[in-house]
C-alpha cells in the first residue's frame, strides 16, 4: 500500500479493501520510523490525523465519499490549518496554533476529504532552495541522506520520496515546487498564478506565490489538483473562471505537440550529466510523436536579479506583520515599544530572512524605488513577453528544472548568491505568472534529474497530459530509494 | 553600489531589526553580494515599459460594503503573547 498511486489507494479505499483508519496507520507509522533520520514532518499528530480518518470511513461508508475521500496526505507547514501548530519553519510562529483554515486546507481536508498526516519542514518562510534555513532543522534527501532535498518545499519532497506519505502540497514562488520535486524524483505542478487561493497561506512574496500538488506522477499530481483550485473571494487575487477535471485530458496523444527548446536553458551553466539526460527526454518525445521548435527567451538572464528585488520587496512588506504583538514570538525583554519590535524581529527570524527583509527594505526606501523596483517590475514585462512570443510557436516549453542535481548539505549556505543560482530556470516562470511542473526524466551518479515543462496560461491540463505520456513511456517517476522500498 | 555599515544599520532601524556591530559587518558583505547581482538590471533599457505587478491584467474587484466575518476575537487573541480584557498589551507609548 505504502508504494501505490493515488488512484490505487482510491480504488482501494473504495472497494473496501482497507479503510482510512488503516491506510493513514500505515503511513503514521512509517514517519514513526523514519522521520527522525529524515525530518520531514515538523509537526505530527496521530489523534488528530486518525480523526480525519474516522469521519473519512464514515463518508465512505454512507456514499458521499468524493475521489480522494480518506487518503492521507502531507501539508507543507506554510498553511494555516485550524488548532494545528503552523510555523512556516521560523522560530517567529514556532508556538502558533492557527485560529483559521487556510483556503487550500477547507477545501483539501473538510471538502474532499483527505486526511492530513501533518505538516511538512519547509526553508523558513519558503525562503531558501535547500531546507536548511529552517529553524526545525534541515530535512535530508531520501535518495542521499548526506544532500539537500531542495527547497523551499524540502520536507514535503522528501516525505513523498520517503513515502512518509503518497502526496504533499507545496508553494512555488520562485521554483520552491518545481526544484525540490526534480531533487527528490517526484511530479510536482505550480499552477497558473491566481488559480489556487491563497488565503491562510502564509504570505511571502503575494505577486509570484502560488500552491500545488508534489505526487510520484502527474496522474496524482491531477487528482489532487480538483481538490486545490477554484475561486476564492478571500483572496483578492483569485481568478473567477470555469472549474475544469485535470484528469479529463491526461490520455490524450502527443502527436502534433510542438515542444519549444529555449537556448537560455540549453546553454552553459548547466551539468552536463543533467542536460545529458534533458536530451534524453527530448528524445523520448520525438518517439511520442512531438516535434521540436528553437525558441528563445533573450530576457530570461535577468530573472534572477528581478526576483531578487522583487521578492524582497514584498516580503518585507509582508512579514512586517510579525511584531511581537499580536502573534507570534517576543522577545523576553525590552524598554520600549521600539525594542519590543526590534529584539522581537531580530530573535524570531532566521539570517536568510532577515537579509531579504532588508533588501526589500532598501529597494523600496525613498530615493531608491525607481532604480530598483520599478525597474524589476519592468523587466518581469520584458520576461513575461518573451513567454508570450516563444508561445507563438510552440505549445509547451521544456528545458532543464535545476542546473544540477541534490547538492551536499552546508555546500552553499555560506554564500546566498551560489543558493540564488539554483533556480536559474524555475524564477522567470513565476515571475510570468505560467504554470510549470518537473517531472523525473533520469539520474546523474544516482541522484534524480528533473525535466522542466511551462505551458501557457491556464494550460495546466495539458501539462498534466505531457507529462502522464512521458511516464506511460519511460519508468523513471516509479523508482525509489533502494532502501526506503 | 556598494552599502556602507552606516547604511546596513539605517536600513536596520527601518525594518525594525536589531543589528549589532558584529552581525552588520558579515550582513553587509552578503548584501553587497546580493547587490552585486541585481545590479545587473541597470544596464537595461526598459523605456517605454510598462511595470507589471501581476501576471494577469485584471482589476481589482470589490465587494459589498457588509460585515462577511464573525466575532473570532477570544480565538484570535488566543494566540497573542500577552493580552488583558480583550486588548493586546504593549509598552507604554504615550507619557
Amino acid at each position: 500500500m505504502i508504494q501505490k498511486s493515488l488512484k490505487h489507494l482510491a480504488q482501494a479505499l473504495a472497494s473496501k479493501a482497507i479503510s482510512s483508519v488503516e491506510l493513514s496507520t500505515l503511513f503514521l507509522d512509517r514517519i514513526d520510523r523514519l522521520n527522525p533520520e529524515i525530518n520531514a514532518f515538523v509537526t505530527v499528530d496521530r489523534e488528530k490525523s486518525l480523526q480525519m480518518a474516522v469521519a473519512a470511513d464514515a463518508r465512505i461508508a454512507a456514499g458521499t465519499a468524493g475521489p480522494l475521500t480518506g487518503i492521507p496526505i502531507a501539508q507543507k507547514d506554510i498553511f494555516c490549518a485550524e488548532g494545528w501548530r503552523t510555523t512556516c519553519g521560523s522560530k517567529m510562529l514556532a508556538n502558533f496554533v492557527s485560529p483559521y483554515d487556510a483556503t487550500v486546507i477547507d477545501k483539501m481536508h473538510r471538502q474532499a476529504g483527505l486526511v492530513s498526516l501533518g505538516k511538512t519542514n519547509m526553508d523558513e518562510f519558503a525562503m531558501g532552495s535547500s531546507n536548511e534555513t529552517s529553524f526545525f532543522g534541515p530535512v535530508r534527501n531520501p535518495w542521499d541522506r548526506s544532500r539537500v532535498p531542495g527547497g523551499s518545499s524540502g520536507g514535503s519532497a522528501a516525505a513523498v520520496a520517503a513515502r512518509l506519505a503518497p502526496a504533499a502540497t507545496g508553494t512555488d514562488t520562485g521554483g520552491s515546487i518545481r526544484q525540490p520535486a526534480a531533487l527528490c524524483n517526484l511530479t510536482g505542478l505550480k499552477p497558473t498564478y491566481g488559480v489556487v487561493s491563497r488565503y491562510g497561506m502564509i504570505a511571502f512574496a503575494s505577486s509570484l506565490d502560488q500552491a500545488g500538488p508534489m505526487a510520484a506522477s502527474a496522474e496524482d499530481c491531477a487528482l489532487l489538483l480538483n481538490t486545490m483550485v477554484g475561486f476564492d473571494e478571500r483572496d483578492s487575487t483569485s481568478l473567477d473562471r470555469p472549474v475544469e477535471d485535470y484528469t479529463a485530458h491526461l490520455e490524450q496523444p502527443l502527436a502534433g505537440l510542438r515542444i519549444g527548446l529555449p537556448k537560455e536553458f540549453f546553454g552553459e551553466g548547466c551539468d552536463p550529466a543533467v542536460m545529458a539526460a534533458v536530451q534524453e527526454a527530448i528524445a523520448e518525445y520525438r518517439r511520442l510523436g512531438a516535434s521540436t521548435v528553437d525558441v528563445s527567451l533573450p530576457n530570461s538572464h535577468l530573472s534572477v536579479p528581478a526576483y531578487y528585488v522583487i521578492a524582497p520587496a514584498e516580503a518585507s512588506s509582508n512579514l512586517s506583520r510579525f511584531d511581537g504583538v499580536r502573534y507570534g514570538y517576543r522577545a523576553p525583554d525590552y524598554a520600549n515599544l521600539d525594542e519590543l519590535y526590534a529584539k522581537s524581529r531580530a530573535q524570531g527570524f532566521g539570517a536568510e530572512v532577515k537579509r531579504r527583509i532588508l533588501i526589500g527594505t532598501y529597494v523600496l526606501s525613498h530615493g531608491y524605488y525607481d532604480a530598483y523596483y520599478l525597474q524589476a517590475q519592468r523587466i518581469r514585462r520584458l520576461i513575461a513577453n518573451d513567454f508570450v512570443d516563444a508561445f507563438k510557436s510552440c505549445d509547451v516549453i521544456l528545458g532543464p528544472t535545476s542546473p544540477s542535481t541534490a547538492f551536499k548539505l552546508g555546500e552553499k549556505a555560506a554564500d546566498p548568491v551560489q543558493m540564488y543560482l539554483s533556480d536559474i530556470y524555475t524564477i522567470a516562470v513565476n515571475l510570468a505568472g505560467l504554470p510549470g511542473m518537473s517531472i523525473p526524466c533520469g539520474f546523474a551518479e544516482g541522484l534524480p534529474v528533473g525535466l522542466q515543462l511551462v505551458g501557457n496560461y491556464f494550460a495546466e491540463a495539458q501539462l498534466l497530459n505531457v507529462a502522464h505520456r512521458y511516464q506511460q513511456a519511460t519508468d523513471w517517476h516509479v523508482r525509489q530509494p533502494a532502501d526506503l522500498a | 553600489m556598494s552599502l556602507t555599515l552606516e547604511q546596513v544599520q539605517r536600513i536596520a532601524h527601518l525594518a525594525r531589526i536589531e543589528v549589532s556591530a558584529a552581525e552588520a559587518m558579515s550582513t553587509q558583505g552578503h548584501l553587497n553580494g546580493i547587490f552585486q547581482l541585481i545590479e545587473q538590471m541597470q544596464a537595461v533599457d526598459t523605456q517605454g515599459v510598462a511595470p507589471m505587478a501581476h501576471a494577469q491584467d485584471v482589476c481589482q474587484r470589490l465587494r459589498p460594503d457588509a460585515v462577511s466575518e464573525g466575532d473570532r476575537r477570544a480565538a484570535y487573541q488566543a494566540v497573542a503573547p500577552e493580552t488583558e480584557a480583550g486588548l493586546y498589551l504593549v509598552p507604554k507609548v504615550i507619557e
